[in-house]
């Protein structure tokens, strides 16, 4: 654990859902961040993941996007990432995932 | 060295086996995001210190600071946390050979964790991924060959992003081509994980591709702990003697010779 609490917002940007992540996305706080994920995808509506305010993320919280991007595949939903900050995009590359998330720069790109 | 930035700090550390003196006053520090390797021929000693380094053994004296804490005067319990942020990859793999590869890799989240079952699964099978394993989750250890091993191993000591990661010989017994990709991969987990990594080799070549800073033990003792090109361009003896691989050509003292053959043994 390091030390940052993580924060979870949820908005509405028509058509998409932002989830917003903020703070340390680590093996303590995923479980949370994972099942709003997913608890989001059952509103059927496209996902977008903002990680601008990401202060760390580990595997686990990578793992949590894997499983949301995958439910969201299985029943035909937009999913994408948007501003990942570069300690997320750090772990996203070792596993080489940044050439399998659709990622965006900015909100404004896609919103 | 500002002392908030070492992950690890070694202070005067003496260890014994029986009465024979192994380590003999190590000190050394490394900091976050740091490759540090502990160089030294065999029985220099490297062994016994990444023993230490892991708490695996008590020191006669000395103290070792992992992440702050000094781990020769921790509790059990304390000793389990600070655990949680270590890895290790040992030099024999040290797989659980009744388990498939995969769940040799998912034993640390098991162990320590709550993660929901899918989470795991696909922490495990990313670091299988990390170390070109992917799909090969439902083999044995025994179907894999050396490197693989090895790679199972290191999937596993970095499936939990621990901050320290401990790597014996990754070089042991491996060809040169799967050699640099571990080489390769030690220096990917630095930069992506902010990882301070600690390895312990005896091959030249390796220590000097991935090193920050090199440790070279001696016979116990610390010959020098500095850059590598410093090392390199050192003009001990001893250390060219490793650099260049000349034979020791020790001198020999008669009367401690005499004393080893013939002392009783009590």
């Amino acid at each position: 654990m390091r030390g940052k609490q993580v924060d979870i917002q949820i908005e509405f940007r028509t058509p998409y859902m932002v989830v917003r992540l903020s703070g340390d996305v680590d093996l303590h706080s995923s479980p949370s961040a994972r099942e709003v994920i997913l608890d989001c995808l059952k509103k059927k509506m496209p996902l977008l993941i903002d990680l601008s305010a990401v202060s760390y993320m580990d595997s686990s919280g990578v793992a949590s996007l894997v499983e949301g991007y995958q439910a969201a595949r299985k029943q035909g939903m937009d999913f994408a990432l948007v501003a990942v900050a570069q300690p997320a995009m750090n772990v996203l590359k070792l596993a080489r995932l940044d050439k399998v998330f659709p990622i965006h720069a900015s909100l404004d790109d896609v919103v | 060295m500002p002392t908030t930035d070492l992950a690890i700090d070694v202070d005067h550390l003496v260890t014994h086996y029986g009465p024979r003196k192994i380590l003999d006053d190590i000190s050394f520090q490394a900091r976050q995001g740091e490759i540090m390797v502990i160089m030294g021929g065999s029985g220099s000693g490297k062994s016994t210190l990444l023993r230490h380094l892991l708490g695996l053994h008590q020191p006669t004296s000395g103290s070792i600071k992992l992440l702050g804490k000094d781990i020769t005067r921790l509790s059990a319990d304390e000793m389990y946390d600070l655990r949680k942020n270590m890895g290790v990859a040992f030099q024999g793999g040290a797989l659980f050979n009744s388990m498939t590869v995969g769940e040799n890799v998912e034993l640390p989240l098991r162990e320590h964790t709550k993660l929901d079952e899918n989470t795991m699964r696909i922490m495990s099978r990313m670091k299988l991924e990390v170390v070109n394993l992917a799909g090969f989750e439902s083999l044995m250890p025994s179907e894999l060959s050396g490197g693989m091993i090895k790679r199972a191993a290191l999937a596993r000591a970095i499936v939990m992003d621990p901050r320290l990661l401990f790597f014996d010989e990754p070089s042991a017994g491996l060809d040169p081509v799967v050699s640099a990709e571990l080489d390769d991969l030690i220096l990917i987990l630095r930069d992506a994980m902010n990882m301070t990594i600690v390895v312990v080799t005896h091959e030249l070549e390796s220590a000097f591709k991935i090193a920050d800073r090199i440790t070279v033990l001696d016979q116990g003792r610390i010959l020098m702990s500095d850059t590598v090109a410093a090392v390199r361009a050192s003009d001990n003896p001893r250390i060219q003697s490793l650099l260049n691989r000349t034979p020791r050509n020790e001198a020999i003292n008669p009367e401690e010779y005499m004393e080893r053959l013939t002392r009783e043994i009590s």
